[in-house]
């Protein structure tokens, strides 16, 4: 192996070692829902290239109101799947989406987009 | 003319007693234009009926606000009709602009390509500037980029900020890589050629992939458009407006959102019913087809129920609203699709754990080819191996085909069951109707009408048959009950004219009793006929006894103190259980029958209909019992009943089927409801059911196959046995072709029929 080789060979597994930690196991943006005086649990997503905030802490048995605010045209994001509350919605671009359901486990449950790439999850505590 | 008033409703935020109710409703009946107001403070609503002259939804809003409330912000139109639009229309215009930057694409790519492809042509190539040719292929692709592939690029960092990956970003650091490697060869050949190795561009790679990629995607959403094809008609279906008779009796046509409840409105022939209500005058054969899938036109009078969106044919009636907006069956069904289309089924559970790793891993795969042809190929062509390599796997690689295999067939065929009036609740429903091999039947109702109706009619030899049936009917006619009914409608069947009776008189839990043509006429059971002291011949004792081994109701008949004959009564058996059945059979089912008649009854119906296997004698608690009974020798049992005594049992099942004009209860714990009232439906279902997941199969077993076999060959895997290396276009070519197959396949059920 010359120079060059042993340069490719330790930047690209470093390069690697870093794809997996960056999308694998580096820390994820969570917030907590806010409870309005009628006690629905509310929270304001953005939708862009994926959900931000991507992990929403809600509480059990209280009704949540997700607002997705859909912020671009690109296809990937069209539509919002929680297959956990059979919820199977189509996003318009720049429109707010309201979604709304009542949490009756405690668990973590995944919402994706409509091919599965894009992540979020709801956490009932 | 008076102008027309609009009506809007508000949301009122801040009551905390009726007296709040009042004080919104005073402010907002002052305010200009406003001709009623009317709050609601349990539901915290205000319904405001103005002229959109002098007031509009924002004075209302100030109106509530300087009363001290305010209103809340309701979500955009949230019908589903409106909603459906919306998005239809930002598809369109989304699909349009897909097709212009695909056309960009192309009309370029075919440019650079011959002109890379010069290069191959020593001849030509001695008396062109390579440098020149470079910057000419540079300036051709960079609208590729800039233009067609944009949303490539930013949807790859929108992701990479929130630590995702999606296609996109496998598209973007593909031809990414391509291109800035071209970039560099082109701005600095020196650096190369002084390494020894030629600059070679990639222009022609990043164009194509592009285009290809582009047309995958004008392809799939084309397709895609078409999996909701059922949704969207079911919710067409939808009536715009309703001729509302009005206090004063004129017929006035209202948008259907003003409908309300009690409304009395007026639908003459070839009219599409405007929403759901009860006839009170009139009669009518009404076209239900697209709510239940039952072809045949259903005859309906004063009293019956009528359903928005099904169409009027023959005659014209006017029926009371009991049923507006999102209570009406048709709204019901749409929710139920809706919801069905947004479940996961368990079959998908692997693909979905897959597609959540699928693009980082991808990447890394990507990475370690570079690397590897980096360190294995000879110097002076391992840079531009690896990076073609490289770009190769990533281009290839395509998750859709593994996240449109499952949804995609889901949503075409729910919206399919709709069309032939199934309603599957859920993914996890239509997986366990694939699996059933045993159908177990609840006999009333579901293998018969669930009603009486005569099955005989003996008569002593020196009666006249049809003399007689005229005087029954003219006293049944005026009882009210089922048994008498019954034999109204035989009567009338048989075309029998009509006698009046007089001095008509129940006897309760006997029978009736009234005068024809100046004879008494006594109708009932033997305990009337006794009490009455009329003695009973015994030709009609045998008779009678003949028919109630057959677990029929016996009617005895009297004229003027004498017995005359008899009517057999019994639930009857529906004209299509027995093909049903043996369509069933035929799929491999075993159907097997319960009832709570004796075991002789049981044998009798279970023999008419070529069941061979029956339960009798069961209570109806034990119905869910004899199901764990089926489900103890290892069956999966689907469970087709109706009414509230069957729902332990449909929930018992492994899938529960409940038959049409079930009971609320019944469709809770069905995971099928059938709209039709007959076991075709179940038939359906079951068929259906095995379309869908074979498709679904299909196109998993397709995608895992197309990207492990797929990767690897991109990588290069075959290279040191065959020498064949993937050429990046032809990845590109084989990625747009996949998704499209994938949901090319789903589409494929839009053909399905049962028949």
């Amino acid at each position: 192996m010359d120079t060059p080789a042993i340069i490719v060979t330790v930047a690209g597994l470093a390069l690697a070692g870093f794809v997996l930690w960056y999308f694998f196991f580096s820390a994820r943006q969570t917030a907590s829902a806010v409870s309005t005086s009628g006690g629905v649990q509310e929270v304001a997503i953005t939708v862009k290239g994926g959900y931000s905030p991507d992990v929403i802490e809600v509480e059990r048995g209280k009704p949540v109101q997700l607002s997705f605010y859909r912020d671009e045209e690109n296809s990937c994001s069209e539509e919002l799947l929680m297959p956990d509350f059979s919820i199977r919605r189509d996003l318009p671009a720049f429109k707010t989406t309201l979604v709304e359901l009542l949490p009756k486990e405690v668990g973590t449950f995944t919402f994706t987009c409509g091919m599965g790439m894009l992540r979020g999850s709801l956490v009932v505590k | 003319m008076e102008p027309a008033t609009k009506t809007e409703t508000l949301d009122i935020e801040g009551m905390t007693c009726a007296s709040c109710a009042s004080a919104v409703e005073k402010s907002l009946s002052r305010t200009p234009g406003v001709q009623r107001a009317m709050v609601n403070f349990a539901t915290e609503k205000a319904t405001v009926d103005y002229l959109p002259t002098q007031a509009s939804p924002a004075t209302l809003k100030e109106a509530v606000i300087n009363a001290g409330y305010g209103v809340m912000e309701r979500a955009p139109d949230t019908s589903a009709a409106e909603r459906s639009a919306e998005i239809d229309r930002q598809k369109a215009v989304a699909y349009q602009k897909l097709k212009r930057r695909f056309g960009v694409a192309v009309g370029l790519a075919v440019i650079i390509m011959p002109l890379s492809m010069l290069m191959l042509w020593p001849a030509m190539m001695a008396r062109i500037n390579m440098q020149w040719l470079n910057y000419a292929l540079l300036l051709l692709t960079l609208p590729v980029l800039g233009y067609s592939g944009r949303e490539f690029y930013e949807s790859a960092w929108n992701g990479f900020k929130h630590r995702a990956a999606n296609m996109d970003t496998l598209i973007a650091v593909g031809t990414g890589a391509a291109f800035l490697y071209s970039l560099a060869a082109t701005v600095v050949p020196g650096f190369f050629t002084s390494r020894g190795l030629m600059p070679e561009v990639y222009y022609d790679t990043t164009a194509t992939i592009i285009a290809l990629i582009l047309l995958g995607k004008v392809l799939e959403l084309r397709a895609k458009t078409q999996t909701s094809a059922a949704m969207r008609s079911l919710i067409g279906l939808q009536a715009k407006t309703a001729r509302v008779v009005r206090p004063d009796g004129a017929e006035v046509d209202v948008p259907i959102e003003q409908v309300q409840l009690g409304d009395l409105v007026v639908v003459r022939p070839g009219e599409k019913v405007a929403t759901d209500g009860l006839i009170t005058e009139g009669s009518s054969a009404l076209d239900e087809a697209m709510l239940t899938g039952e072809s045949l036109p259903v005859q309906k009078q004063a009293g019956d129920p009528v359903f928005g969106a099904t169409l009027n044919k023959t005659g014209s009636f006017r029926f009371r609203v009991t049923k507006v907006g999102a209570d009406t069956m048709l709204s019901q069904i749409v929710k139920l699709v809706e919801d069905a289309q947004g479940s996961r089924a368990p079959i998908q559970r692997l693909a979905d754990k897959v597609s959540a790793i699928f693009v980082p891993t991808v990447v890394v795969i990507a990475i370690l080819t570079f690397v590897l042809w980096f360190d294995l190929a000879p110097a002076g062509t391992r840079l531009p191996l690896a990076l073609v390599n490289f770009v190769a796997v990533l281009i290839i690689a395509c998750p859709c085909a593994l996240g449109l295999a499952t949804p995609t067939a889901i949503m075409v065929s729910t919206g399919k069951g709709a069309e032939h009036g199934v309603l599957i609740r859920n993914a996890e429903a239509l997986e366990k109707a694939y699996q059933v091999n045993t159908v177990l039947l609840d006999k009333t109702g579901t293998i018969t009408r669930g009603e009486p109706a005569v099955t005989d009619f003996w008569t002593l030899p020196d009666q006249e048959h049809n003399r007689l049936l005229q005087v029954v009917a003219a006293v049944e006619r005026q009882s009210e009950h089922p048994l008498a009914e019954a034999v109204v409608r035989h009567a009338e069947a048989q075309g029998a004219a009509s006698l009046t009776a007089t001095g008509f008189r129940a006897v309760e839990g006997k029978g009736a009793a009234a005068t024809v043509s100046g004879q008494a006429v006594l109708i009932g059971n033997r305990r009337l006929l006794a009490d009455e002291s009329v003695n009973l011949p015994p030709t009609l004792i045998a008779q009678a006894e003949q028919l109630l081994s057959q677990a029929k109701t016996v009617l005895y008949i009297a004229v003027a103190g004498q017995a005359v004959g008899l009517l057999g009564v019994a639930d009857t058996v529906r004209d299509t259980s027995a093909t049903a059945i043996k369509k069933l059979q035929a799929l491999g089912i075993e159907v097997v029958m319960m009832t709570g008649d004796n075991a002789e009854t049981a044998a009798q119906v279970a023999g008419q209909v070529g069941i061979t296997r029956f339960f009798a004698e069961v209570l109806p608690a034990d119905k869910a019992g004899k199901v764990k009974e089926l489900q103890a020798e290892g069956r999966i049992v689907a469970m087709v009943g109706d009414g509230i005594n069957d729902a332990p049992a449909l929930a018992q099942a492994d899938i529960g089927l409940a038959i049409g004009s079930g009971t609320d209860v019944a469709m809770e714990a069905a995971g099928i409801t059938l709209m039709r009232s007959d076991l075709n439906g179940v038939v359906t279902a079951i068929e259906l059911s095995r379309q869908t997941i074979r498709t679904i199969k299909q196109n998993l077993f397709f995608a895992f196959v197309y990207n492990t076999l797929g990767i690897p060959v991109a990588a290069g895997l075959l290279y040191p046995f065959f020498g064949i290396l993937l050429s990046p276009m032809l990845a590109a070519g084989a990625m747009a072709l996949s998704s499209v197959s994938v949901l090319t396949n789903s589409l494929r059920l839009r053909s399905f029929d049962n028949h």
